[in-house]
């Protein structure tokens, strides 16, 4: 079976991209006016049926975060978007957003709603300069038109506020995100308290991926069923992927939940010679041949020990010296790391020395015992993902190097 | 008052209070459990990841420095993971910093059976800053606790001072934008030097005593007084080197009901007219 290009969430990708009345004009904003219609809990409920589980990596139910923040009790709430998209490897919610702006932002504009947010905040990647301009000006057309009234708590207009990041990747987690949008350095937070009880400002938030959210305006406007439509029972709908590295044809993709990775492969025009692909980005890891056959559903890749994380699939041929990626991936985490705990700030460091001297040729011999060592305390003691997920790919590829995977 | 519950610790059951975190569960009940970062009077950091548990139900290990406990939580400390993530940070900090002075660290390392060799590769070099008469900054002994930050910041002093800059490897303390400290907004209260866990920060005079090889913790004597200075009534430890009738450096119990160990520069620091008495000769040609 080939795997079919499934365009729902970018369907208005090309000519009409970011035109408000087109957006009307098929159908925009009437998911707003029947939430609005039906009112904050069946929304949610809504979205909790739909099986929605949110993109940004975590796959957390993206209804159960809602409904927590929907009853909370202090008055103030926030809605944040994170589109701080960083991961390498990764570019779908820029794509999505220049595809169809006003879906993403009609899933914040409900997401407000449902959960009676006092203002809404959208963090934009600091490189991302024009899909911040865009997200502004689209916002201004839907407040010139009115659509942010009544949006807010208690028949108030919608504030929406913008704010670029400074390009730091440790932005991009949920409570790193919370600090920077505070004004001061963006260092995560301890969780418990998880955001939905005491998030941005402390006060109850929801943070949603770009992703998440586009996906809202369809599972309001035509139900829970529209999304369990497509992908499989436990991984409902389509999912992006940003394809990228060693085919043809390197963009976005979107397929159904339970497509095979070898036939997203090949939708990329590639997959014939390739020698591994990078799954779901730097904090992924190597998947060989052996498992392309792999179904690109949540249960899918924890059968096979991998993970979506930010949907990114970087393509890498037989000529490709795996080690000297793996570097690559190193150096990322040491850069980004934001200094704040031992095993991240030191561990990172000295993971990324260990990989040089092998990625070089002059290792000492020793650095696969201590990488896989270290490995384990980064991923036990590190504050946040950044740091647990920082090894992942290494130990990913010391296994596939014991199993005599790699082609040079 | 809220009532009081029981957590597991490595099978066995202990009383806990509301509010009370892991580890002064761990504390109470004896089970050792290294911290660097962590300091009774500051708020938890939770950044050196010495005092990590197993915690049922989550994935990751947990800092106990900074996590309440809760009915019925089941902690793990006796675990190979446990055991293995705590060297682990230990063998990191050797890794990287100068520890000459940081005799808790070391013994807390030995204690664990950390390598000190495990993990090579750059150390980590921020340099020395001796940029005012009070106190120097030795940074390559800095192992980034924010203990000093969370002092002079909300904590204690209000000041904020200090700030952590940078990111990853290469983050360190600041006090502004590198300022020296005269140019920054430090007001010279010492309190970040008396939190200091490794000796990155330190009174000038031990600073100059220690490198002269004339500090000697077993001849110094500790002469308790109040400070003179104003009616808030610190009291001050002086440390008086015995061989040469000197005050070493000046501090405050860290029970002590009004100073809890923190005090201003004239406390701290304002001691020469001391010894001006004593020996006037002397003082004018300075200490
Ligand atoms: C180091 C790190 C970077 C992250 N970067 C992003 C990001 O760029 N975009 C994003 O949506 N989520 C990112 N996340 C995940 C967020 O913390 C959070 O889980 C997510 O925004 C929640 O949205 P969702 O429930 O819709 O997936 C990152 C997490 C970590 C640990
Ligand atoms: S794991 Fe890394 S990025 Fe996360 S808090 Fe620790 S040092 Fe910062
Ligand atoms: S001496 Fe006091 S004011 Fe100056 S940096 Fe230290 S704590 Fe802050
Ligand atoms: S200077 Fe001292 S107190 Fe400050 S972070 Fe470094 S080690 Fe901790």
């Amino acid at each position: 079976m080939t795997a079919m290009h499934e365009a729902v969430l970018l369907r208005r990708r090309g000519a009409k991209a970011g035109d408000l009345k087109s957006y009307i004009g098929s159908g925009g904003l009437a998911a707003l006016k029947k939430a609005r219609a039906i009112g904050p809990e069946e929304t949610v409920r809504i979205l909790t049926d739909s099986g929605l589980v949110g993109r940004g990596g975590a796959a957390f139910p993206a209804g159960r975060k809602w409904e927590s923040v929907r009853t909370a009790k202090d008055p103030i709430r926030y809605v944040v978007l994170n589109t701080d998209e960083s991961e390498p490897g990764t570019f779908k919610d820029r794509v999505m957003i220049e595809s169809d702006p006003f879906m993403v932002l009609e899933g914040l504009l409900i997401a407000c709603y449902a959960v009676s947010a006092t203002r809404a905040y959208i963090y934009v990647r600091g490189e991302y300069r024009h899909v911040a301009e865009l997200l502004a000006k689209s916002l201004r057309e839907l407040q010139q038109a009115g659509h942010l009234e009544a949006v807010g708590p208690n028949g108030a207009a919608l504030e929406v506020e913008i704010r670029r990041g400074g390009g730091a990747y440790i932005c991009g987690e949920e409570t790193a995100l919370f600090r920077s949008i505070e004004g001061y350095r963006g260092e995560p937070m301890a969780k418990p308290p998880f955001p939905t009880v005491a998030g941005l400002f402390r006060k109850p938030t929801v943070v949603n991926n770009v992703e998440t959210l586009a996906n809202v305006p369809d599972i309001i406007a035509f139900g829970a069923k529209a999304l369990r439509s497509r992908g499989t029972e436990r991984s409902p709908g389509t999912k992006l992927f940003s394809v990228s590295g060693s085919v043809d044809r390197p963009d976005t993709y979107e397929v159904p939940f339970g497509t095979r990775l070898s036939d997203l492969l090949e939708l990329a025009g590639g997959g014939k010679d390739l020698q591994a692909v990078l799954m779901g980005g730097a904090a992924g890891t190597f998947v060989f041949p052996k498992d392309f056959d792999l179904s690109l559903s949540y249960e899918g890749v924890a059968e096979r020990h991998t993970t979506l994380g930010s949907g990114a699939v970087i393509a890498f041929d037989r000529e490709t010296n795996l080690w000297q990626v793996a570097e690559r991936l190193g150096r990322f985490f040491a850069h980004e790391s934001c200094g704040q705990c031992v095993p991240c700030r030191v561990g990172t460091r000295r993971q990324h020395e260990m990989l040089q001297a092998l990625a070089e040729g002059h290792g000492r011999g020793d650095e696969r015992g201590l990488l896989t060592r270290l490995s384990q305390v980064m991923t036990d003691a590190s504050i946040c993902g950044l740091g647990q997920t920082a090894a992942t790919a290494v130990r990913s590829l010391l296994e596939a190097e014991s199993a005599g995977l790699l082609a040079n | 008052m809220a009532e009081g519950f029981t957590i597991l610790i490595d099978g066995k059951r202990a009383e806990a209070r509301p509010g009370e975190t892991i580890l002064d569960v761990l504390r109470r009940e004896q089970v050792e459990t290294p911290t660097l970062c962590n300091h009774q009077h500051l708020t938890p950091a939770k950044t050196c990841r010495a005092c990590v548990v197993e915690l049922k139900g989550s994935r990751p290990l947990v800092a106990s420095c900074e996590r309440k406990a809760e009915p019925d939580m089941e902690v793990r400390t006796d675990s190979e993971r446990v055991q293995n993530a705590r060297r682990g940070v230990f063998e990191l900090l050797l890794s990287q910093n100068d520890v000459s002075t940081a005799p808790g660290l070391v013994s807390q390392a030995e204690q664990l059976g950390a390598v000190p060799d495990r993990y090579r590769g750059q150390k980590y070099e921020r340099g020395f800053f001796d940029d005012n008469k009070l106190y120097v900054r030795d940074f390559d002994k800095c192992i980034l606790c924010y203990r000093c930050v969370e002092a002079c910041g909300p904590d204690v002093q209000n000041t904020f001072a200090l700030t952590v800059a940078g990111r990853g490897f290469t983050a360190g303390i600041s006090a502004g934008f590198d300022e020296t400290l005269v140019d920054s907004a430090c007001v010279f209260c010492g309190n970040c030097v008396e939190v200091c866990p490794t000796g990155a920060l330190m009174d000038r005079r031990e600073h100059t005593l220690r490198a002269q090889g004339r500090y000697d913790e077993s001849q110094q004597d500790v002469v308790q007084t109040t400070c003179s200075y104003c009616g808030v009534g610190c009291q001050l430890d002086l440390h008086v080197d015995r061989r040469r009738n000197e005050i070493v450096k000046v501090t405050s119990p860290d029970q002590h009901p009004i100073t809890l160990g923190f005090l201003c520069v004239k406390g701290r620091y304002g001691y020469s007219f001391l010894e001006a008495e004593d020996k006037p000769e002397e003082a004018v040609k300075g200490a």
